[in-house]
């Protein structure tokens, strides 16, 4: 039986697409999503090449180091900014009607997880098109290729399930910082600018414990057609979708709770 | 407040314009009273610039290895950009504080009494220089404390609060434009990344000589917000420099010039809708 047929499936799609729906028709709702990488990677990519001539810098093609950053980056703000739709769904009262609606609520985490995940292809896609026509090099094969998407996918999922987690417990817009903050600690203490052996000071031993240090090296590997440690990376990130998938559904059962 | 307003003298050259001060005074403090009880925006606007100040000298250390990279200590380097942080987050304040006035009624009922519309920039403006000097003073001691140098000495640190203060009233004017423009706290919000492309496209992360990509220097260069930052940065790694500072005095007040005009203009257009 296909799933998206059942109850569960419906629901969750219609969820999905209201989401997918409100992005398409409210540009303002979109664009800073997908702005934002792009600011970042032409940002970086664009203004600090030059370090990548310092010396012990580790890495082929800084356009392409900072391309790998950026798509990381998509992936978690993909999450975190369906976190704020959740949180405002709350705030405005729909999210109480969907529970009404939903026998099983778990298709409203579902729900958002697809429009989540679409929004994130799409920031992908465009920050792909910008990265790959001002000379990101992508020298991976296949197999290298679809280890980087599936990094990237299961982050962006972890990234929603924190989200939601944290949304379906404040239940209001106030909660954005508190969403926002971790995540970007999280991306920023990881090798942004530089590879790790040339990180000073205490971001040096963040990045050591940063479960995004390993999503971000595989990938850097990947790209290159030089894979390592990517079933590490890819453990790391199951690991976190698990945790989060913990946190989102006592989330939920919190806002259950609070009715 | 209202009050206060309400009974501003009517008549007089002289009258007016203490009323008009007395205004400028009671909007001032109510700007400045209401961003210190939001917690969240005082220490988002002071956590966020540190936190970045902290992450970038670590994670771009490895830059003052480059061949004429202006100083050995990239925390220095990295501090002009703080200050300059720090001002857009003063631009978002400035301009979600007037869009809740107009979104909560509070601007009605300001047009109710003989308030003049310079005297709501002017008071709007007076608590985002108080909140720029603050910022300023905080990062400041925060980037000596780790160890940050400053070589114009103590009168060096008080143009550094003086430039703080003016950017943050520049870039105040211009949230309070987007703020009046939109009446609305989320468009104010929405906005805020296009003016923190103002700073990624900037020669916040590395001087202009040393930034590799010839159109991106380009970029820097016609991108005033470069020019606000160097002004900064020289207090701190040079001393004095004259034309740095006349850069940044000047832009800041060219900004200050563009955005009271453009906030003037706003107001105008929201008084004749309401």
């Amino acid at each position: 039986m296909n799933p998206f047929e059942s109850r569960f499936g419906r629901s969750a799609l219609a969820i999905a697409w209201r989401q997918l729906h409100t992005m398409i028709t409210k540009p303002a709702f979109l664009l800073p999503s997908l702005l934002m990488p792009i600011f970042f990677f032409v940002a970086f990519a664009g203004g600090l090449s030059a370090v990548s001539a310092a010396p012990d810098f580790d890495y082929p093609d800084y356009t392409t180091f900072q391309y790998v950053f950026v798509l990381m980056q998509s992936a978690v703000f993909g999450g975190v900014f369906a976190g704020f739709s959740i949180a405002a769904d709350f705030e405005g009262g729909f999210a109480r009607r969907m529970m009404l609606a939903n026998r099983n609520r778990n298709a409203i985490i579902v729900g958002y997880a697809i429009a989540a995940l679409a929004r994130a292809i799409l920031v992908w896609a465009v920050v792909s098109v910008v990265a790959l026509s001002s000379g990101a090099e992508v020298l991976g094969g296949g197999v290298d290729l679809l280890g980087i998407a599936v990094i990237a996918v299961f982050l962006n999922i972890a990234a929603l399930l924190f989200a939601c987690g944290m949304a379906m417990r404040l239940r209001t817009m106030q909660a954005a910082p508190l969403i926002q903050l971790p995540a970007f600690l999280l991306l920023m203490t990881a090798p942004v600018y530089v590879p790790r052996p040339l990180i000073e000071g205490w971001v040096a031993t963040v990045s050591d414990f940063n479960p995004i240090t390993a999503m971000l090296e595989a990938g850097r590997s990947l790209i290159i057609g030089a894979p390592a440690d990517a079933l590490l990376a890819i453990a790391i990130a199951a690991g976190l979708i698990a945790a989060m998938a913990t946190w989102a559904w006592t989330g939920l059962r919190r806002a259950e709770a609070a009715g | 407040m209202n009050g206060a307003i309400a009974t501003a003298p009517p008549a007089g050259i002289g009258a007016q314009r203490s009323g008009t001060l007395s205004q400028v005074g009671y909007l001032a403090q109510r700007s400045i009273v209401r961003t210190l009880r939001q917690p969240a925006i005082v220490i988002s606007s002071m956590i966020f610039p540190l936190f970045l100040l902290a992450v970038n000298s670590s994670g771009l250390a490895a830059a003052v290895n480059l061949p004429g990279f202006p100083t050995d200590s990239y925390l220095t380097f990295a501090l002009g950009l703080t200050f300059m942080q720090g001002a857009l987050f003063a631009t978002m304040g400035a301009g979600q504080s007037i869009a809740e006035d107009i979104q909560r009624g509070f601007f009605n009922r300001l047009q109710l009494t003989p308030l003049r519309g310079p005297a709501l920039i002017a008071g709007q403006l007076a608590g985002v220089a108080v909140q720029g000097a603050f910022q300023g003073l905080a990062y400041l001691l925060v980037g000596l404390a780790f160890g940050a140098h400053l070589e114009a000495g103590v009168a060096g640190a008080l143009v550094i609060l003086a430039l703080s203060m003016l950017v943050s009233v520049a870039f105040g004017s211009l949230g309070l434009t987007l703020g009046l423009r939109t009446g609305n706290g989320e468009a104010v919000q929405g906005a805020f990344p296009l003016l923190f492309v103002l700073l990624f496209l900037s020669s916040g992360a590395l001087p202009r000589d040393l930034i590799a990509n010839d159109w991106f220097e380009v970029v820097t260069t016609i991108n005033p917000v470069s020019y606000l930052v160097e002004a900064f940065r020289s207090l701190l790694i040079n001393g004095w420099d004259g034309e740095a500072l006349a850069l940044g005095f000047g832009f800041s007040l060219a900004i200050l010039a563009l955005g009271t005009f453009a906030a003037t203009a706003a107001l105008k257009t929201r008084m004749e809708r309401t």
